[in-house]
C-alpha cells in the first residue's frame, strides 16, 4: 500500500542532498573542530560554514548561532540561560511571561524554573483562533520581567502570532523576548533584521533536515548563560563537542529551505486550503482549529465532536495515512491537549483532534485520497460513539 | 498497520460486534476513565438467566472500542453469573494482548457490563418487591 504522509509538523523526511552532505561528513572528516590540525581544521571549515549558511537564511551574524541538539535544547538554552544570567535583577525573582499554548519545551521549562528556580511566571491566554492579544503581553510586564517567549507557530493548530507587534512591545520595555520558530523557519520569510526578536529557536528536523540538531539564535548582546559546563565549544554558550555531521546537515537543510521556501509553501498552502475546503464540504460539523489565515501554510487542524483523535488516527493508518492527533491517548498522554482546552473548546470536542500537516512531497492526488477516506472514518466512529453529536 | 495493536484488536476496531443499544434492556450500564475521557455503555436483555443480547457504544480509541466488541461478544450466551466474572485479563487475552497503557479500556468494557448486570439485578429484585406487594405477599 502506497502510503501518505500527513504528519509533517512531527518530523520530515530527509532531504536526499542533505542525507548526502551528511554522509560526505561521515566518510571523509573524522576530525574535531576544536584540533588545530588539518583534520580538526576540515571539520572546523564546515561547522562555519553550516553557521554562516543558518545565520544568513535568518538575517544573523554567524556569531549570533548557537548549535544545540534540537528544538527543546535551544527552547530551555533561551529559558534558563536567560533567568540564570539575570536571576539577581529582581528580588522577589525574575519575571517570565509565556502563553498558554507554548510547546511543552516551554511551558513545561517556565513550570520547574517556577518550582525551582524561583521564577514568577505569567501565562498570557489566547483567543478561540489561538491568538495571543500583544496588549495581554504588555499588561503582564512588570517590574522584574526579564524574558517574554511567545512562539511564532503553534504545532498543533498552526496559528501564528503577531511576534513583530510583541517583539516591539518588549523592545520599548527592555525585556528579553524568545520566540519557539521550530515550525516556521523553513517554511516562512523569519529575518532577525526586521522581526524585534533576541531568541529564536531552530530545529533541523521540522524542514528536512536531520533530527537532533538545532540552533538558538542569540541576538548580539543577549545575556544568556550556559546550562552545560565543559570544554567551551560555542563560546561557552553550549559546551559540548560538535555534532559536526548534523550541523552540516541542518545549514544545508536552511539553505535549502530558503531557496525553495516561497514557491513551496505557497504550493502548500494551496492544499492546505483544498484539504480545509474539502472536509468542511464533507463533514459539514468539523471544527477547523485555529486561525483562518494566520497560520502555518502546511497545517489543518480539526476538531470532530463524537470521535476520538486516537481511534482516528489509527482508522486513517489501516488506510495508509499518517496523522496525528493531539488529544489523549496518542502518546501515552491521557490530558487532551493544553492547546486545544486553551482555545475554549469542550474536552469531549478537544479529544476528537486531528491534525494534517503537508510537505514537499504532498500532491493534490494525496490530499484528495485523505478527503476520499477520512469522511467514512467519522462517520463509522460517530455510529460506535456514545456521545450524541 | 499498526504493530501496537494485535490482528484481533484491530479487527474488532474495523468491524465491531454488536453496536449499538438492545431495545428495553432490562440492563445498563456505563463506565468512563475519567482521566482520557473515554465512555463505554453496555445494555442487555437477559433470557433464563442467560445474556440474550448485548450492545455497547464507545466514545474512546481503538482499544477501549474494540474491548467493548469483543467483551460483549464474550458475554452473549453465558449466564449473568458467569458473565460477571468475566475480568480484564480474560478480555485482554481474548484480543491478543493490549499495550500496557491501554489495559485500562479492558477495565472499562468490564466495569459497563458489571453495571449492566448489577443493574438488571436490581430490575428484578425491585420487580418482584413490587410483584409481591401488588399481590399482598
Amino acid at each position: 500500500m502506497k502510503r501518505v504522509y500527513l504528519d509533517h509538523a512531527a518530523t520530515t523526511p530527509v532531504d536526499p542532498e542533505v542525507a548526502e552532505a551528511m554522509a560526505r561528513v561521515f566518510r571523509e572528516v573524522p576530525g574535531n573542530p576544536s584540533s588545530i590540525y588539518a583534520e580538526g581544521r576540515a571539520a572546523r571549515a564546515l561547522v562555519d560554514r553550516a553557521r554562516d549558511e543558518v545565520a544568513s537564511a535568518l538575517g544573523a551574524t554567524p556569531a549570533e548561532i548557537v548549535f544545540t541538539s534540537g528544538g527543546t535544547e535551544a527552547d530551555n538554552l533561551a529559558l534558563r540561560g536567560t533567568l540564570k544570567a539575570r536571576r539577581w535583577e529582581n528580588k522577589e525573582g525574575p519575571g517570565l511571561v509565556i502563553s498558554t499554548i507554548e510547546h511543552h519545551a516551554v511551558l513545561d521549562t517556565a513550570e520547574d524554573l517556577e518550582r525551582h528556580a524561583h521564577v514568577r511566571v505569567t501565562r498570557v491566554g489566547v483567543d478561540r483562533e489561538g491568538r495571543v492579544d500583544p496588549a495581554d503581553v504588555e499588561r503582564a510586564l512588570g517590574d522584574g520581567t526579564v524574558l517574554v517567549s511567545i512562539m511564532h507557530g503553534n504545532n498543533e493548530i498552526g496559528t501564528l502570532q503577531p511576534i513583530e507587534r510583541i517583539g516591539a512591545i518588549c523592545r520599548e520595555r527592555g525585556v528579553t523576548f524568545h520566540s519557539d520558530a521550530v515550525q516556521t523557519v523553513g517554511a516562512l520569510p523569519f529575518d532577525v533584521r526586521r522581526i524585534p526578536v533576541d531568541l529564536v529557536s531552530v530545529n533541523a528536523h521540522k524542514f528536512y533536515g536531520p533530527k537532533g540538531v538545532g540552533a538558538l539564535y542569540v541576538r548580539k548582546g543577549t545575556r544568556v548563560a550556559t546550562m552545560q559546563t565543559g570544554g567551551g565549544q560555542e563560546k561557552g554558550r553550549r559546551t559540548g563537542t560538535e555534532n559536526v555531521a548534523g550541523i552540516v546537515g541542518l545549514g544545508t537543510a536552511m539553505r535549502l529551505a530558503a531557496e525553495r521556501r516561497d514557491a513551496e509553501s505557497a504550493r502548500q498552502a494551496r492544499l492546505r486550503d483544498r484539504l480545509i475546503a474539502g472536509v468542511r464540504t464533507r463533514v459539514p460539523d468539523a471544527i477547523l482549529n485555529g486561525h483562518p489565515t494566520e497560520r502555518l501554510p502546511n497545517n489543518a487542524s480539526f476538531c470532530f465532536p463524537g470521535t476520538q483523535g486516537e481511534a482516528l488516527v489509527i482508522a486513517l493508518d489501516l488506510e495508509g495515512f499518517s496523522a496525528s492527533s493531539g488529544s489523549a491517548c496518542t502518546s501515552g498522554n491521557t490530558e487532551p491537549s493544553h492547546v486545544l482546552l486553551a482555545l475554549g473548546l469542550e474536552p469531549s470536542v478537544a479529544q476528537g483532534s486531528l491534525r494534517l500537516t503537508v510537505g514537499r512531497e504532498t500532491t493534490e492526488a494525496d490530499v484528495d485520497a485523505l478527503l476520499h477516506a477520512l469522511p467514512p472514518i467519522v462517520e463509522r466512529l460517530r455510529s460506535i460513539s456514545a456521545v450524541p453529536v | 498497520m499498526s504493530q501496537e495493536y494485535s490482528a484481533a484488536t484491530i479487527a474488532h476496531f474495523t468491524e465491531p460486534r454488536n453496536v449499538g443499544a438492545v431495545e428495553d434492556p432490562d440492563g445498563k450500564g456505563s463506565d468512563a476513565n475519567p482521566s482520557c475521557g473515554d465512555r463505554t455503555t453496555i445494555t442487555i436483555r437477559l433470557r433464563d438467566g442467560r445474556v440474550e443480547a448485548a450492545r455497547f457504544r464507545t466514545f474512546g480509541c481503538t482499544a477501549a472500542i474494540a474491548a467493548a466488541s469483543a467483551l460483549t461478544d464474550l458475554a452473549i450466551d453465558r449466564t449473568a453469573d458467569e458473565a460477571a466474572t468475566i475480568d480484564p485479563g480474560d478480555l485482554i487475552r481474548v484480543l491478543g494482548g493490549l499495550p500496557t497503557r491501554k489495559e485500562a479500556c479492558a477495565l472499562m468494557a468490564v466495569g459497563a457490563l458489571r453495571a449492566a448486570l448489577i443493574d438488571a439485578k436490581v430490575k428484578k429484585s425491585s420487580a418482584s418487591i413490587q410483584a409481591a406487594k401488588a399481590t399482598g405477599g
